[in-house]
Parts: C-alpha cells; sequence; structure tokens
C-alpha cells in the first residue's frame, strides 16, 4: 500500500460505532465511496463500501479482534491503489499489495496485523537509462527510459496516464531510487519510477482489438482443441481434485507471455509455498530464464483476511495492466474467481443487503464482467500493442456448473475448459472434458497455426474432433452390449480414439519433458495417431481382422511420443509411422 | 474488569447486553447466572450501546438479573508441554481429575495466519501403514488431509488405525530415540459418549495417551462450544509443533457438528443463510481451522490434521464435505459398499485423493516406482470399475479376454490390497510388492503409465511370451 497516501491525511476522522467480523461502522468520518481508511488503535487498513448519513461502513483487511467502539478511523482521502514501478516482478505480495518477504521480516512467520509495507522497495536504486533526449516531446504513456528489472524484463518508464506532457526539459542516466526524479518536463511535471493507481479502475488505453495471436500454453488439449488469444478470456470451472490448480500452475509456467501474474485467490496456503519453492527453480521455456523473472505472484490464503481477497484480483488486473502499458503480453491467472465472489457475498451479507441467486450480491455478474473486461489486445497511449490474457479458475459447489459464479462467467468469457471429476478419478489428467470445453477463438487463431506450425492444422484437429465425437456415440452402445459386440471398423475407430485420449491429450505435467509440449510436438503426435488410423483402416478394407491390427507391436509406442525428448520427438514420430506401416502392411 | 446487570435479550445462544464503555469484538465475558454459576461467552458483535454475547456453554438459566463481566481480553488457550497425557473438555479445562494445568504460555486461539513465504513445502512421506493411503494416496508431514465418511461407517477405526501406525520411515529406523518426538492432538466435537469411550480404551491400550492431548466436546455438550474446541486443539498442536518441535498429528471428529454449531449461531442472529441454510463465511471459518497444518521453514515441528467428517445422507455434494474439500489437500473416501462387502479398511481409492503425494514420494523417499505404479493402479482400477457394470448387462462370458483381467484385477486390488484388516500395519515397500503383483496379471503392453525400465524390474512372472500372446487372442 502506498506511503504517500498517508502523508495528506485530512482531519475528517472519525469513531468506529460497532464491530462485526470484517465490517465496521463509524460515524462521523467524512470519506467518499472506496477511500482506504485506518481503523482502531492499530490502524487496521480498511476500504469505505457504503455511506448512509452520518454512518460509514468499512471493510478491514485485517482480523478485528479486539476492535472496540470508540476507537479512531483515519481517512486518508485516496482510493485503495497499487504502487507500480520496478522490482514488481519476482516478489510475492498479499492482496492489498504488502510484500510478504518483507513482512515476514518484520514479523515472523505468521501474519501479524496494522503493518504497513510499500509494495516496492523505496530505498533500492535502479540503473536508469533514458530513450528520450532533452528537448523531445512526451505526453501521458509514453517510455521515457528503461530499467534492467530482472534477467528477462526491460521494465519501461512511463509518463503517467493523466499527465499533461510536454518538452523534456533534464534527463540523464544513472542511479536513482523509485522516489526519485528521472525527467522533468516543461509541464514543470516531474517523473519518477514509482506511480500510483487506484485498483478498481482500468488504465486508460487508445483502443482494444480483435486477438490474434494464441496464448501458446505447452497443453496438447489446450493449444489443439481449445486456443486461447493473446488478449482473451478464459474459465477453468471444475470440482474440487479435478485439477484446476495444477492446469493454472501449468499454464503459468509455461505459457508464451512476457508476463505472468499469478493471483491465489482464497486457496491454500501450501500451494502458494510450492509455487513460491518451485518458479525460481524452473526455467521460463522461452528465454531460459528462471521463471520468477517474468512472475508476479499474488497470494492471499484462505484464513487470510476476506476483504483483501475481495481486493487481491484488482491489485493483480492493475499490475497486468502496467506492464501491458510497455507492450508486454500478460497473462493473469487468478486461482480461483469463486473465492473472490463468496468473498463478496460474505461482505454483502454483513452489511445486510438484499441477496440475488444464492445469497450473492446482485451485483455478482455486474463486478465479474468489470474485472474480465480489463482484459484484452490493446494499443496502448504509447503506440505500441500489449495483451492481457485473463484465465480465472472456478470452484463450483459441488462440481455443479449451473450455480451463479460459473454461469455469470461463461457469459463473458470465450474460452471454456471444463474440468470433469470422472477423467479425474481415473487420473486422465488433464481432466479437460473434450465435449463440454469450447474455444470461440478457434477460428481467428488457425490462420497463425496454419502459418507458424502446418498448413493442415485445422484439418487434422477436425478429424480428431470427429473421431471423439464418434468413440462419445459408441461409447453409449458399448455400454449397453459390450465392445466385441461392434462391427470392426467401429471396434478400430474405439482404438484410434483410445490413442488419441491417452497419447495425446492426457499430458503428464509432473514429467519432465511432458509437462511442456511445443505445438510442433502437438501436431507430430496428432499426425502420428492419424498415419496409424489410415494405414489400419486400409489394412481393414483389405480383410485384415480388427485385432490383428490394434495388438500390432508398434501401436503402442504412440504412447511414448509424448515423453519423448522435443528435438528427437519428429525423428521418433517418422520411425514410429514407417514402422506402423510396414507392419500393418505385412497382415496383407 | 467492566461488570454489567443490564442484559436486554437472551435468543438461542445469544445474550444481548447494554453497555456504556466501549467492549473489544471477540472479547471473552463471564456471565454469572443467579443461582452462581459462570458461564462462558464470546463477544459476537460489539457496537457503541449494546454487545452481544455468544455464550458456549447454553443460556439456559441466565435471566435478565444475570450479571455479565467483559474480561478486556480475547480467547486464549493456556498451552505447556505438560497437556500432553491429559483429557480436556472442550473448552479446555481438564475433566480427567489431574492437577490443575499450570500454563508455560497463553495463546490465543484464533491463530494467525502462516505467511506463505514462510511456510516449508510438505514433501516428507507420512507411512500410514495402510495400503490405500501410502501407496495411493500418501500422506506427508504437514497436510490436511480428512477421512470423507458417512453415519455408520468404521472412520473412527481408521483415524486410530492412522494415529496407532503412522511413523516416517527412516526415523524409525536411524533413530529410536526421535520416537517421542511424536504426538497426537485429538479433538472431538459432539460424538457420543460411545464413540469417546471406544477412543479412549484405544489411546490407553495402546499407551498412546501419553503423547497425546485430549479434547472431548461430547454430544451432550453444549454445541456452540464446539466452535471453539477446534481452535483449542489447533492452538495447542501449534503450540507443541512450533515451540516445542513436536511432529503433531491433529484429529478432528466430527466437522459436520462443528459446522451444525456454526449453523445454529447463524440462525440465532438473523444473519442471511449462504447454501442449505449454511453461514456465508463457512468457507473462510473452515479455511481459518484447516489453514493451520503445515510447516514453517527453519523449525522442527509439524503440524498434520486428518479431520473427519460424515457426509449427511453419503451427499458429497452437501456443503461440509464440498467446502472442506476445496480447502483441504485431498480426502480419504469411505465407502459404504466396500464396507459392506466387509472390505477393511473401506477406502474407495477412486475419489480419494492426496495433492501433496507427488512431492513426498518417488525414489529417496519412498522408492523409484511408486508415482507410477499408482497411476496405473488408478486407471487400471477405474477400468475395472467401469466393466462392473458392464456386466450386469452382458454377463462375463461376453467379455474379451483383456476385459475378463481388468475384472480380474479389480477384484484382487479390493481382496488383497485395500482389504488389509484394521490391525496389519504395512511398509510401503510390501504396499507395493502387492501392487505389482496385481499389475502383472495385466500384459506388459497395457501398462502404459509406467516407465519401460520399471516394468522390466519389477514385473512379477518372467514368462515375458505368455501375456503378450493372450493379448494377442
Amino acid at each position: 500500500m502506498s506511503q504517500a497516501t498517508q502523508e495528506q491525511t485530512v482531519d475528517d476522522d472519525g469513531v468506529i460505532d460497532s464491530v462485526s467480523g470484517p465490517v465496521v461502522t463509524a460515524t462521523d468520518l467524512d470519506a467518499r465511496m472506496n477511500d482506504v481508511v485506518y481503523v482502531g488503535e492499530e490502524g487496521l487498513m480498511g476500504e469505505v463500501i457504503e455511506i448512509e448519513g452520518n454512518v460509514t461502513t468499512i471493510q478491514v483487511y485485517e482480523e478485528t479482534s479486539d476492535v472496540a467502539p470508540g476507537e479512531p478511523v483515519e481517512n486518508t482521502g485516496e482510493p485503495l491503489t497499487v504502487d507500480l514501478g520496478p522490482g514488481m516482478l519476482d516478489t510475492i505480495y498479499d492482496g492489498v499489495q504488502r510484500p510478504l518477504d518483507v513482512l515476514e521480516s518484520q514479523m515472523g512467520a505468521f501474519l501479524d496485523r496494522g503493518v504497513d509495507a510499500p509494495g516496492i522497495d523505496l530505498e533500492k536504486t535502479w540503473t536508469f537509462t533514458p530513450t528520450v533526449e532533452e528537448g523531445d516531446e512526451v505526453s501521458a504513456g509514453d517510455v521515457v527510459g528503461t530499467v534492467d528489472e530482472t534477467v528477462s524484463i526491460e521494465h519501461k518508464v512511463l509518463v503517467p496516464p493523466g499527465y499533461e506532457g510536454g518538452t523534456v526539459e533534464s534527463i540523464e542516466e544513472g542511479e536513482f531510487t523509485v522516489e526519485e526524479a528521472v525527467t522533468t518536463l516543461s509541464s514543470g511535471e516531474e517523473i519518477k519510477m514509482r506511480q500510483e493507481w487506484p485498483v478498481r479502475e482500468a488504465r486508460p488505453t487508445v483502443e482494444k482489438q480483435t486477438p490474434t495471436k494464441p496464448l501458446v500454453s505447452g497443453q496438447r488439449i489446450l493449444d489443439g482443441l481449445f486456443p486461447l488469444a493473446k488478449g482473451g478470456t478464459a474459465a477453468i470451472p471444475g470440482p474440487f481434485g479435478s485439477g484446476k490448480t495444477v492446469t493454472q500452475q501449468s499454464l503459468a509456467k509455461f505459457a508464451d507471455a512476457d508476463i505472468v501474474v499469478y493471483v491465489g485467490c482464497g486457496e491454500r496456503g501450501n500451494e502458494m509455498t510450492e509455487v513460491i519453492d518451485d518458479f525460481p527453480e524452473l526455467p521460463d521455456p522461452q528465454s531460459g530464464n528462471p521463471l520468477m523473472a517474468r512472475t508476479c505472484l499474488i497470494a492471499n490464503t484462505s484464513n487470510m483476511p476476506v476483504a483483501a481477497r475481495e481486493s487481491c484480483v484488482y491489485t493483480g488486473i492493475t499490475i497486468a495492466e502496467y506492464y501491458r502499458d510497455m507492450g508486454y503480453d500478460v497473462a493473469l491467472m487468478a486461482d480461483s474467481t469463486s473465492r473472490w465472489a463468496e468473498a463478496m457475498r460474505e461482505i454483502s451479507s454483513r452489511l445486510e443487503e438484499m441477496p440475488g441467486e444464492e445469497g450473492y450480491p446482485a451485483y455478482l455478474a455486474a463486478r465479474l464482467s468489470e474485472f474480465y473486461e480489463r482484459a484484452g489486445y490493446f494499443v496502448n497511449a504509447n503506440g505500441t500493442e500489449g495483451s492481457i490474457s485473463v484465465i480465472g479458475a472456478v470452484s463450483p459447489p459441488g462440481g455443479d456448473f449451473s450455480e451463479p459464479v460459473t454461469q455469470n462467467t461463461l457469459r463473458i468469457v470465450k474460452t471454456f475448459w471444463a474440468l470433469d471429476s470422472d477423467l479425474a478419478e481415473r487420473r486422465h489428467f488433464p481432466a479437460i472434458n473434450w465435449d463440454e470445453s469450447y474455444s470461440l477463438y478457434r477460428n481467428q487463431l488457425d490462420p497463425w497455426f496454419e502459418n507458424e506450425i502446418d498448413a493442415d492444422w485445422s484439418e487434422t484437429r477436425q478429424w480428431a474432433i470427429d473421431t471423439l465425437d464418434e468413440e462419445g456415440e459408441l461409447q453409449e452402445i458399448v455400454q449397453l452390449v459390450g465392445k466385441d459386440a461392434l462391427p470392426d471398423d467401429q471396434r478400430l475407430t474405439l482404438e484410434v480414439a483410445r490413442y488419441l485420449r491417452e497419447a495425446w491429450l492426457q499430458q503428464n505435467a509432473f514429467h519432465d519433458v511432458d509437462r511442456y509440449c511445443p505445438p510442433e510436438k502437438t501436431f507430430q503426435i496428432l499426425t502420428a495417431i492419424k498415419a496409424f488410423n489410415d494405414e489400419a483402416f486400409e489394412a481393414l478394407e483389405a480383410g485384415v481382422p480388427v485385432d490383428e491390427i490394434t495388438t500390432i507391436d508398434a501401436a503402442p509406442r504412440l504412447n511414448r511420443i509424448a515423453t519423448t525428448p522435443d528435438d528427437e520427438a519428429e525423428a521418433f514420430v517418422a520411425d514410429l509411422t514407417d514402422e506402423i506401416e510396414s507392419q500393418l502392411q505385412e497382415q496383407y | 474488569m467492566k461488570e454489567y446487570q443490564t442484559i436486554t435479550e437472551i435468543s438461542g445462544p445469544l445474550v444481548f447486553v447494554e453497555t456504556d464503555e466501549p467492549i473489544g469484538y471477540d472479547e471473552i465475558v463471564d456471565i454469572e447466572t443467579p443461582s452462581g454459576e459462570i458461564r462462558r461467552g464470546q463477544v459476537l458483535e460489539a457496537a457503541s450501546g449494546y454487545v452481544a454475547i455468544q455464550v458456549f456453554e447454553g443460556t439456559d438459566g441466565i435471566d435478565q438479573d444475570s450479571s455479565v463481566r467483559f474480561l478486556g481480553e480475547t480467547m486464549k488457550m493456556p498451552v505447556t508441554e505438560e497437556l500432553l497425557g491429559r483429557v480436556l473438555d472442550g473448552s479446555g479445562d481438564p475433566i480427567d481429575g489431574g492437577p490443575d494445568i499450570v500454563p508455560e504460555e497463553r495463546h490465543d486461539i484464533v491463530g494467525a495466519a502462516i505467511n506463505p513465504t514462510a511456510r516449508e513445502y510438505p514433501e516428507e512421506f507420512i507411512q500410514t501403514g495402510v495400503s490405500a493411503i501410502d501407496g495411493m494416496n500418501t500422506l506427508v508431514r504437514g497436510q490436511k488431509l480428512p477421512i470423507f465418511s458417512a453415519s455408520g461407517l468404521p472412520h473412527n477405526e481408521l483415524a486410530l488405525q492412522i494415529a496407532r501406525q503412522a511413523t516416517v520411515p527412516e526415523e524409525a529406523s536411524d533413530e529410536e530415540g526421535e520416537e517421542s518426538e511424536f504426538a497426537v492432538v485429538f479433538g472431538a466435537m459432539g460424538i457420543t459418549a460411545e464413540e469417546a469411550n471406544e477412543f479412549m480404551d484405544d489411546f490407553e491400550r495402546t499407551g498412546a495417551l501419553e503423547r497425546s492431548v485430549v479434547f472431548m466436546n461430547l454430544a451432550d455438550d453444549p454445541a456452540v462450544e464446539r466452535t471453539v474446541t477446534p481452535r483449542m486443539v489447533l492452538t495447542t498442536a501449534e503450540y507443541l509443533a512450533f515451540e516445542k518441535d513436536y511432529h503433531v498429528l491433529v484429529i478432528l471428529t466430527d466437522m459436520t457438528n462443528y459446522c451444525e454449531a456454526l449453523r445454529e449461531i447463524g440462525a440465532a442472529r438473523e444473519e442471511v443463510p449462504g447454501r442449505r441454510g449454511y453461514p456465508g463465511y463457512m468457507y473462510t471459518d473452515l479455511a481459518q481451522i484447516y489453514e493451520r497444518a503445515g510447516r514453517i521453514d527453519g523449525r522442527e515441528g509439524s503440524v498434520t490434521q486428518i479431520p473427519i467428517l460424515t457426509m449427511p445422507g453419503d451427499d458429497e455434494t452437501h456443503p461440509i464435505p464440498d467446502l472442506t474439500g476445496y480447502i483441504t489437500e485431498g480426502q480419504i473416501y469411505v465407502d459404504r459398499a466396500l464396507n459392506s462387502q466387509d472390505v477393511s479398511p473401506p477406502i474407495n481409492v477412486l475419489p480419494s485423493l492426496s495433492r501433496l503425494m507427488d512431492d513426498g514420494i518417488g525414489e529417496g523417499l519412498t522408492r523409484e516406482d511408486h508415482a507410477d505404479v499408482s497411476d496405473q493402479l488408478y486407471a487400471a482400477y477405474a477400468e475395472g470399475q467401469d466393466l462392473r457394470d458392464l456386466v450386469n448387462i452382458v454377463g462375463r462370458e461376453a467379455l474379451s479376454e483383456s476385459d475378463n483381467r481388468y475384472l480380474d484385477f479389480a477384484d484382487r486390488f479390493e481382496t488383497e490390497l485395500i482389504d488389509q484388516g484394521s490391525h496389519t500395519d504395512r511398509e510401503i515397500d510390501e504396499t507395493l510388492d502387492i501392487a505389482w503383483e496385481l499389475l502383472s496379471m495385466l500384459p506388459k503392453t497395457e501398462l502404459n503409465r509406467i516407465d519401460e525400465e520399471l516394468i522390466e524390474e519389477y514385473y512379477v512372472g518372467g514368462a515375458e511370451s505368455e501375456p503378450v500372446e493372450a493379448a494377442a487372442d
């Protein structure tokens, strides 16, 4: 949270009237909606959420035990903001942008309350390299210089939105802290590396464009069947244990975004620890640098205060927008948006608001769509293009997709990855159901895949979809009469579909090779299965019994392509298709 | 100390008192009834002019002349190593007739969240000696792994078996003296006196009591007291783990009763209810309990939680198991059908899961083949289960030889791997060896989840040609 806001305290303090969990009411507080206030003797951070006559209702971002009526409430006069500047990557924050490692050094292993810490280090110096000269004209959004933030990312120092702009009067290279002016303008404005932005407001851009490039995820079922665009939105709903978090983490690790903002919203502490432990060790598949060098983590675990859970997704997306303004492709993972919605419900019920469906506030749909609309492929004020892709996990109660959070999310997002507990139970991972899932970006992304990967991309994919569909229908019959009652060609289709499921759709997130599958290899595996399919049907027509076709030695090796190192996969596939061909042709 | 005789309203477990000074939220109060009895309560809502108090021990006998004393602090648990071997009631007062507890420290029972950067990721394998858990849903130190059960199923036996057998293999063999480092903190919420006796008998018989702290809130104890019992339990566990270096196993039974108590308070306060009348903040409330498991960087001890809950109507979509599943790191399902087939413990592995398994197993931790074997067992057992449905319709003769093999596999899986009896303690190697014996019923080519080298090493039955031939039929 910003330090500067405390200095501007105006003399309009109030007095606590009542306390009930995270909701506190105060009287005589002169405040505007969404102002940040400090509550009680300990100065617990809170936000104004309702004003009625002389009574102001505040949601407090910390535990309120022992806070009593009569204690003071101090208004900052500022809305909830985040600090933006170099040093956000390779950092882990709580829901109101307090760095967790700083909190640990101040208060030990357990999170105490009433401790404030700036979102970015105010003391640290950075080497600033100007990209404009004295005399150049700059306006809001323009880049005036760069800082090497991490090994992967060059941080661009921007003229903050809302600045008038003008000619650069002084600018020089050197070591600066984030609070020192690096540039002064003829308008009298000073540009520092640190700026603030209110979290509930989208940062301005010039225009939103239709996304045409995929966010390559390295996950076969996603890239192959249900691709997400850079600047697109996706939802992953699923019951517990179906692999939402593993999928989200795989995306955070392997998606070809420049920057990843990972918001752990009301989830497990150990999961966040795993991310904190793993990411510095793992290499970014694009650059080879440690993953943390491009990652900003926001962790508000389920037992951390509920109001900070409500704000953590906003903190995350504001940070994402700041990097987008520099022209980067940013991917934001929110795990889980249901916890965010529940935090809204909890606050709403403490306010005794009239509930909508299942107790959620009536503004649930509006809040969700406001949030997802901050994603997109944008032209920035400085002329660069940048994108924010948002992937939201949804945790529907009882795995029932008809509940309000899933339904309201589906009305907004264009990619839907439905997780399925049946698949998870038989350890088919990722447990994404190929019948229910969809991607509305498929057609607009096909040209990219056809140009970059293979001209037959969409045609081969369609074959895979048709085969899986047919399998679905045949399985219903098999459930009634058994597999042996089917005619030979249908039994062969089942066998081919089995390879599609096991060798192509399944992917082991814990296998060193298989966890990341480049789209080229995704296509190679698919072509290998299709080659088997074509040869097998030819053999069948030539009169070879289906049992002999399906039991050729080479076929099970299709399952091994995925774990073959990427650079050997092409040769392996070529060799395997030859072998399948010769073994099948031997039969007739 | 502030004392008032200004009770304005008594409603269910709640008492409303007019006050003229500020009272802190969550503060503890003593209410003295005219007959001199003292009831303990906690401030649920603090407003200027009045407070709402939730009374733990029931409001019967309280009238408007009762005096209310505000103690000026939030609820604390007196903690000391001397608690080991003691039996306390649901509010933390001794009921075993032993001496008073002389606290070393007094800890706030709400407990602060562990900073995720200070956590140490749990990856130390705990051997429970139960194949269905060790082999397929491995428990690790610092994990929270609930048992999802239902009325009439032997979940308590399973919990006792785990408490009895749990060891960390290296320690057991290398440093015998370290065994005392292990402690059990047991929290009973609303269980019957009979169930409580079962637990106590087993604790006493096996000598486990001396390394245990037992909190007992029985079915006829005040329901509201149940809302503090798990917090007392976990405060004790955290103290033993993070200040006294114990490896603490926490067993909480039955979380369903805890949630019922939450609902009761919510209803008395006339709150807007969430699903099925449970309060909208139940997720947060449960998270504040379950998330108090874990390990902390640089500290020796750990808190591992095994909460037990009974699913009302065997319904896993009920809010209690549902919210629990979203917070805990997996779940163990106790299954009615397996129980009626006399499989013991009747664990249904298919819906069961341990999320922390992948990092706790493998070479150097358990055995190199563990992960692959477990995956393959899942896939094969699921296949066998599917075929059972089919057999009911078409009969076994109509199935192919390969399908029949899967059916046999599923049967033997249940009778040989799962059904080990509640007093058999299996080493992890033994579990995996049995698993290989079962997997070797299937031809090698079917074992597509297992690395080829591992198949070569562990596949039982050298007659390699036989399964391949069979597959070609």
